[in-house]
């Protein structure tokens, strides 16, 4: 069954202080939809100007905001989530047109996943409180939580919907008021979001300003009232928000991508049976929202003992992979964001043929019947060498890096081989070497006898280059407050000294 | 032999040239991971610290261009050519420039020849 595309309307606003606000410059640009490569509807082009209005509105809410309760903020969350659930098929039939993802991840992944991020920090808020200690006979000592005030997230296009929840939940949950940018490829269902929850919210707790980061983008992150910093992106800008934020001496939360390990031992071909299906499909998992996902498992490390035999049931599971209309509940894999992104991954299938990588299967553009001006690939699979650079970089397509290993030590020295450190999965039916392999990755995240499961109740963040600080879990709460210490003394005498 | 690692096309120097004009002096970085990974980054010189341990992999219109050490340990076989795009849909969240006027600029490679790898590295 395929959805229909539904009608948007021509040109939406900037979100700001509860209104729909026309940019300053008056101008627009296309949303492209990846799907069909035509015009969704026009987005705003902003500029400081609008910026400065929205930290406005965000400052001016924070006043009131910072003084509500955890009851209250909890309420408020919760009906957030029961909004969004109400409107689950809209905005996943949006956020597969923006984006390009398959209908079936949006429906049974995204969207489910928002709803619940929001359910999961309303509660934890309900259950944690700050710490006391008798530090002697007569000093206590509090630690109290207090919200940073207004907070800059800017979020990726790869899960507009998902990355916007991990940022939008914590800090609404700790007593914030956000400025966000979403990215500018994939705007749309994040403002049908806002749309879906805006009688839910104070006026100004959340603002959108939507367009291209270049100068927008400096101006959010040096502004003196803004706070905090959340950024998902690539390295470099990492680094200038980084740099940025030594101006006002503000802290940031950084997520810039991996090139994440998935190794196979040979114990799981001990048996043909259940759990040795779920490995192959665990090892096709990087095709997972056709690549595009910071976690990609888009290296393979296979024990050579099972090379063979493994790959070649691998590739016989990929040949019944359906590619095609992201709107189509049947198909598993869909476009690629954009017209740019389709050609990147392109140059990369091209660079690894260079390199003298051997492609197993795919290497070649998807050509859909449906809408032969969508951004398409088919999924490719290369053996090659870790050292080459479809094994180093992050392609984010559907594009995975296999090689081999004899042995454990082996195993960890390829996996532990990248500047990454964000994902990872291990595979096997030995518990020793489980525990083993898992904590010798220098990762953030190491799925065991799984791969691309992401609950709102396990940290996520990387090591090394990619990034700084963890999403999710309730110790993100933390990256959203300050810690004050109240230290009383009930004791009245003088300390003496003076 | 006359091989360069980085060069820049005829297209991707005009947009640099207006980038120019508006901003001043500007310098690149390139880029990795997530979503718009390996690309490079236009930032105004006066904005970028470049990481001290960055190497230079040349000049484009006269600005200077970078790479992260450990990446220029895989790119080092490759020869760079920063091309551009345009780009109906503004594209992305990074903060590199060209992105503002509806460009992205991007990074093509070529490998090097074995013989050409021998000159190029000979002359580090």
């Amino acid at each position: 069954m395929a959805y229909v595309k539904p009608t948007y309307k021509s040109q939406y606003e900037n979100f700001i202080a509860g209104e729909w606000v026309a940019p300053q410059s008056g101008e627009y640009f296309d949303n492209i939809s990846p799907v069909d490569g035509e015009v969704l509807t026009k987005i705003p082009r902003s500029n400081e100007a609008d910026v400065e209005l929205a930290i406005q509105a965000a400052n001016k809410a924070f006043q009131s905001y910072k003084h509500t309760s955890v009851v209250e903020r909890s309420i408020m969350l919760n009906k957030v989530a029961d909004a969004i659930e109400a409107n689950l098929e809209a905005l996943a039939i949006a956020e597969t047109l923006d984006n390009g993802k398959t209908i079936r991840e949006t429906l049974f992944a995204d969207i489910p996943l928002v709803v619940d991020h929001f359910r999961y920090f309303a509660s934890v808020i309900r259950a944690e409180s700050g710490t006391v200690a008798d530090i002697d006979e007569t000093t206590i000592s509090q630690e109290i939580y207090e919200p940073y005030g207004v907070v800059a997230q800017i979020i990726p296009w790869n899960f507009p919907l998902l990355m916007a929840a991990w940022k939008l939940a914590p800090a609404l949950a700790a007593g914030n008021c956000i400025v966000m940018k979403p990215a500018s490829a994939t705007p749309m269902s994040i403002l049908l979001l806002m749309e879906a929850i805006q009688d839910v919210l104070p006026k100004g707790v959340v603002n959108i300003i939507n367009g291209a980061g270049g100068k927008i983008g400096k101006y959010l992150s040096t502004h003196p009232d803004v706070k905090k910093v959340g950024f998902t992106g690539e390295t470099t800008t990492g680094q200038l928000i980084m740099q940025y934020a030594t101006e006002n001496i503000i802290p940031t939360t950084l997520e810039l991508g991996g090139k994440s390990p998935n190794i196979f031992f040979e114990s799981i071909m001990a048996a043909d049976d259940e759990f040795f299906d779920k490995a192959i499909e665990g090892l096709i998992l990087f095709a997972f929202n056709s690549g595009e996902v910071c976690t990609c498992p888009s290296r393979a490390l296979i024990q050579e003992s099972i090379y063979e035999p493994f790959m070649k049931r691998v590739l016989e599971r990929m040949e019944a992979i359906k590619l095609g209309n992201p709107l189509d509940v049947a198909n598993m894999m869909g476009a690629q964001c954009s017209l740019n992104q389709k050609e990147k991954i392109l140059e990369y299938i091209k660079i690894g043929k260079e390199e003298g990588a051997e492609c197993l299967i795919g290497g070649e553009v998807y050509e859909s019947a449906t809408y032969p001006n969508g951004f398409y690939i088919q999924p490719t699979v290369f053996k090659g060498h870790n050292k080459m650079r479809i094994f180093q970089e992050e392609i984010f397509g559907p594009v995975l890096a296999v090689t081999t290993f004899k042995d454990e030590a082996e195993a960890l020295a390829i996996a532990n081989d990248t500047i990454y450190g964000l994902g990872s999965g291990v595979w096997s039916r030995d518990a020793h070497q489980l525990h083993k392999i898992s904590r010798g990755i220098e990762a953030g995240r190491v799925w065991v006898n799984c791969y691309h499961m992401y609950p709102s109740h396990a940290s996520f963040g990387g090591y090394k280059k990619s990034g700084l600080g963890r999403e999710t879990h309730m110790m993100m709460l933390n990256s959203y407050r300050h810690t004050k210490n109240i230290l009383t003394s009930y004791n009245k005498s003088a300390m003496g000294f003076f | 032999m006359n091989i360069e690692r980085l060069s820049v096309t005829p297209e991707a120097a005009e947009v640099i040239e207006k980038l120019k004009q508006e901003n001043g002096e500007l310098v690149f970085n390139q880029s990795g991971g997530c979503c718009d990974g390996t690309a490079p980054m236009c930032y105004k010189k006066s904005d970028f610290y470049v990481p001290s341990r960055n190497v230079k992999l040349g000049e484009i219109c006269g600005c200077e261009f970078f790479i992260d050490k450990d990446q220029f340990e895989y790119f080092r076989h490759s020869q760079i050519t920063i091309d551009v795009k345009e780009e109906k849909s503004a594209f992305g969240n990074s903060f590199s420039l060209e992105i503002d006027l509806g460009y992205q600029f991007i990074t093509k490679s070529r490998i090097f020849t074995d013989e050409e790898y021998a000159i190029i590295e000979g002359r580090l």
